[in-house]
């Protein structure tokens, strides 16, 4: 079975939701959606307080190259625009709405056929994606329709579907494989036709042999569709690591995947574009698996943005009682939050609940040498000598160490039997590191 | 409710610490310590218990009262250096020598660099090669295996590796001296004379096999350095069996298992990449048999070790990881 070919670990995997189906959470009293939820510059906002607004409107426009639009997720009325705690755990810019009805935009399709035909050309495509402000589902959050627009003398060759799901606990692209499959494979074809290319691989981790059989089965009637199965390795998903699975292709250091002729989509991402495209439907809802060891009801609800995150955690059973630690995202990539009044966002794919006794790092010893870091990191760094180099402000060396190319999977840290805060030290380095190459650019 | 935690990612470790790792060896070593009491008798016991105590008091002493750190001897890394430092000397061998061993071990070669993962040299070697060269009749004096309950021959005996060597200096042939050393079963099992830990290599393989199966050691060095021993004597042995001894009996007499499977993958004093480990291990096995064959001593696996253990620093600079995307296709 295919797979990467250097490092990667195996955390223990955890899908304890994913028997759970896509359960529809209701808009609560209030939504709070922040202008800034994309990898890139915050939207400027286009409403005013006792602006009235409904389901799908767009409420503030991405301004920037790299910028997203920002939809109403419910309906009412805007109470202000206020700092609210984000997942980053700064306090940013959001639209405050008071929730009246559910009265959608009337452009929007809600009727539940799916639609297979798309006439609209690659531009417009692209267009209709621009305008419903669709970003990476997986987390990244990048701005999907400037991943889709291939640069002058580049050519796409392969689009390529991230349905491996590696973060341990996460089930939400999961379910969406199982629940909107076919959806999912006219989403698939869409982008295809955006990137002008007649090949699609959608890579899933063989954890998920239902998701598997279902897509394989349906991807029969879709041209030029092939269903992948990897064998289960952390982080399978990151996109270098997939592109050099699925098509044994590497990305070199400082370039993009369209530099090796592929563009990758994350589940959630291509789904999100099936209904923006056929659907007219802007991205203001997803999917967000709510889990964690001592949670009552571990779930997968379909949230409309904005909403606070203790409104999912009250659906799924309520705060347990041992609660240590609640992370936006699984258990190796995810980010604490420090409120639970914490609003979803578009790059939220679960809420990780650890208890106390999950929540606290192991204690730290000198570095053994034992060099497992060395030999999990997916991109063939060192680890043990970046933290180092990033604790001691050796910047130069780092940088040739090749300290940018870290993803931040964290497998080192996993791994690190002396419980080193290589990450932490690493992401240092890298802030700075890449600080220092950008002034180098002025 | 109380306060969130708050931290960086990631949120999940692996099973594996440094503490579950340095028992793992521990244990690893009781196969050979169990076959080291049945043929020493108590000796054996004592020893290894008086090296183990001394390391981990000479630890907890220079951590708590010299660079007064917060002591860390229940790592057990300590016990690892004070076995693995009565594996190396005979069972006979004067309890106040092995104590100065330990602190040698201990004092210079772990805590004098900065404890734990900072010594540039394999303590239990350091404290082996300075007992060696300052005690070097008590160290080369073996007595000879009986196993509980009997009466052995004789008292002391030299081990297959010193019959040998001291044979052909004589001008003796292999296949003569061969008739004097004990049989390929003795040597397998470890009913020989020799350093506590290293007479059976059967019992040393199967700490290693323990040690490969939980994932504390790869295969890299210990095949590398076994295989480079055997293939070189194999050469030597094909050029004339008269002089040099065949590689099987290379394989079994002498320190070579037990360096090979508990010295040299020591993590702290390796290399860091597979490919440093490779080189690291061919280059064990070479200094040995040119040590073995040429030298002035009959056993160079500790010296061997030591040496490559120097040159650890320069194979990390020479082979480093495979970088992703540095192949363009």
């Amino acid at each position: 079975m295919r797979t990467f070919k250097l490092g990667g670990v195996h955390p223990e995997e955890n899908k304890i939701s994913a028997g759970a189906a896509i359960e529809f959470l209701p808009p609560p009293a209030t939504v709070s959606i922040p202008v800034g939820q994309v990898l890139g510059a915050p939207s400027k906002p286009l409403v005013e307080k006792g602006a009235k607004v409904k389901v799908g409107q767009l409420i503030a426009k991405g301004e920037s190259f790299i910028s997203a639009n920002v939809h109403a997720s419910v309906s009412g009325t805007v109470k202000g625009i206020d700092e609210v705690t984000d997942t980053s755990g700064y306090r940013r810019k959001a639209i405050i709405i008071a929730v009246e009805g559910d009265e959608w935009d009337e452009s929007i399709d809600r009727s539940p056929e799916i639609k297979y035909e798309c006439a609209l050309s690659a531009d417009d495509i692209i267009k209709k994606i621009n305008e419903a402000g669709i970003v990476g589902l997986g987390g990244a959050t990048f701005p999907t329709h400037v991943k889709l627009k291939v640069p002058q003398g580049k050519k796409a060759e392969v689009l390529i579907i991230n349905g491996v799901e590696c973060e341990p606990y996460l089930t939400s692209d999961h379910r969406l494989m199982l629940e909107k499959g076919e959806e999912l494979l006219v989403g698939t074809s869409i982008l295809m036709k955006a990137l002008q290319v007649d090949r699609g691989l959608i890579g899933i981790e063989n954890n998920k042999p239902d998701a598997i059989a279902h897509l394989t089965t349906l991807a029969q009637k879709f041209k030029g569709i092939e269903i992948v199965p990897l064998k289960v390795k952390y982080p399978q998903g990151g996109e270098k690591q997939l592109i050099k699975a699925l098509i044994n292709r590497e990305v070199p250091s400082g370039k993009l995947p369209i530099d090796v002729g592929t563009v990758v989509q994350n589940v959630g991402t291509t789904f999100a574009v099936y209904e923006a495209v056929q659907k007219n439907k802007p991205l203001f809802e997803r999917i967000v698996t709510v889990t964690g060891k001592s949670v009552k009801k571990p779930s997968n609800f379909l949230v409309r943005i904005g909403t606070p995150v203790s409104a999912l955690i009250e659906k799924a059973g309520g705060l347990p009682e041992d609660t240590g630690k609640i992370i936006s995202g699984g258990p190796m990539m995810g980010k604490t939050l420090n409120s639970l009044e914490t609003p979803v966002v578009k790059g939220m794919s679960g809420l990780l609940i650890m208890r106390k006794s999950e929540a606290k790092r192991i204690g730290t010893v000198n570095c053994i040498r034992c060099a497992r870091c060395v030999s999990v990191c997916p991109m063939g760094l060192s680890p043990y000598l970046l933290a180092v180099l990033a604790e001691q402000s050796e910047w130069e060396p780092a940088e040739k160490g090749r300290i940018m190319d870290c993803i931040e999977c964290g497998s080192c840290m996993y791994i690190c039997p002396s419980g080193r805060p290589l990450l932490d030290y690493m992401r240092v380095g890298k802030s700075k590191v890449g600080q220092i190459i950008r002034s180098r650019g002025r | 409710m109380d306060k969130l935690v708050i931290s960086g990612s990631p949120h999940v470790h692996a099973e594996q610490d440094v503490k579950s790792i340095m028992w793992g060896v521990v244990i690893a070593l009781i196969p050979a310590l169990l076959v080291s009491v049945y043929y020493f008798g108590i000796p054996a016991l004592v020893l290894t218990s008086v090296a183990v105590l001394s390391c981990l008091v000479f630890e907890f002493l220079i951590q708590k009262f010299l660079l007064k750190q917060e002591p860390t001897i229940t790592d057990g890394s300590a016990v690892i250096t004070g076995i693995l430092l009565a594996f190396n000397v005979p069972s006979s061998l004067p309890l106040w020598q092995l104590i100065i061993g330990s602190l040698v071990a201990i004092g210079i070669a772990k805590m004098a660099y900065g404890g734990l993962g900072k010594n540039p040299f394999n303590p239990a070697l350091v404290g082996r090669v300075f007992l060696l060269i300052s005690f070097p009749v008590d160290m080369t004096t073996w007595p000879t295996p009986a196993p509980l309950g009997t009466v052995p021959d004789a008292i002391t005996g030299p081990t297959a590796l010193g019959v040998l060597k001291e044979g052909l200096m004589k001008g003796d042939t292999v296949t003569h001296l061969m008739k004097n050393v004990p049989t390929y079963q003795d040597l397998f099992i470890g009913s020989i004379g020799g350093s506590l830990g290293e007479i059976s290599a059967l019992a040393l393989i199967l700490g290693g096999l323990y040690m490969l199966v939980r994932r504390i050691i790869t295969w890299h060095i210990p095949v590398s350095f076994i295989a480079t021993v055997f293939v070189f004597t194999a050469i030597l042995w094909q050029a004339n069996p008269e002089k040099y001894a065949d590689p099987v009996f290379h394989l079994l007499a002498g320190g070579l298992m037990l360096g090979a499977i508990f010295m040299a993958t020591d993590m702290v004093t390796s290399p860091m990449t597979y490919k440093g480990m490779l080189v690291f291990g061919i280059g064990c096995g070479l200094l040995t048999v040119l040590i073995r064959v040429w030298g002035a001593y009959p056993e160079g696996v500790s010296f061997a070790i030591l040496i490559m253990n120097a040159i650890t620093p320069l194979l990390n600079n020479w082979f480093k990881p495979a970088q992703f995307g540095e192949e363009v296709k």
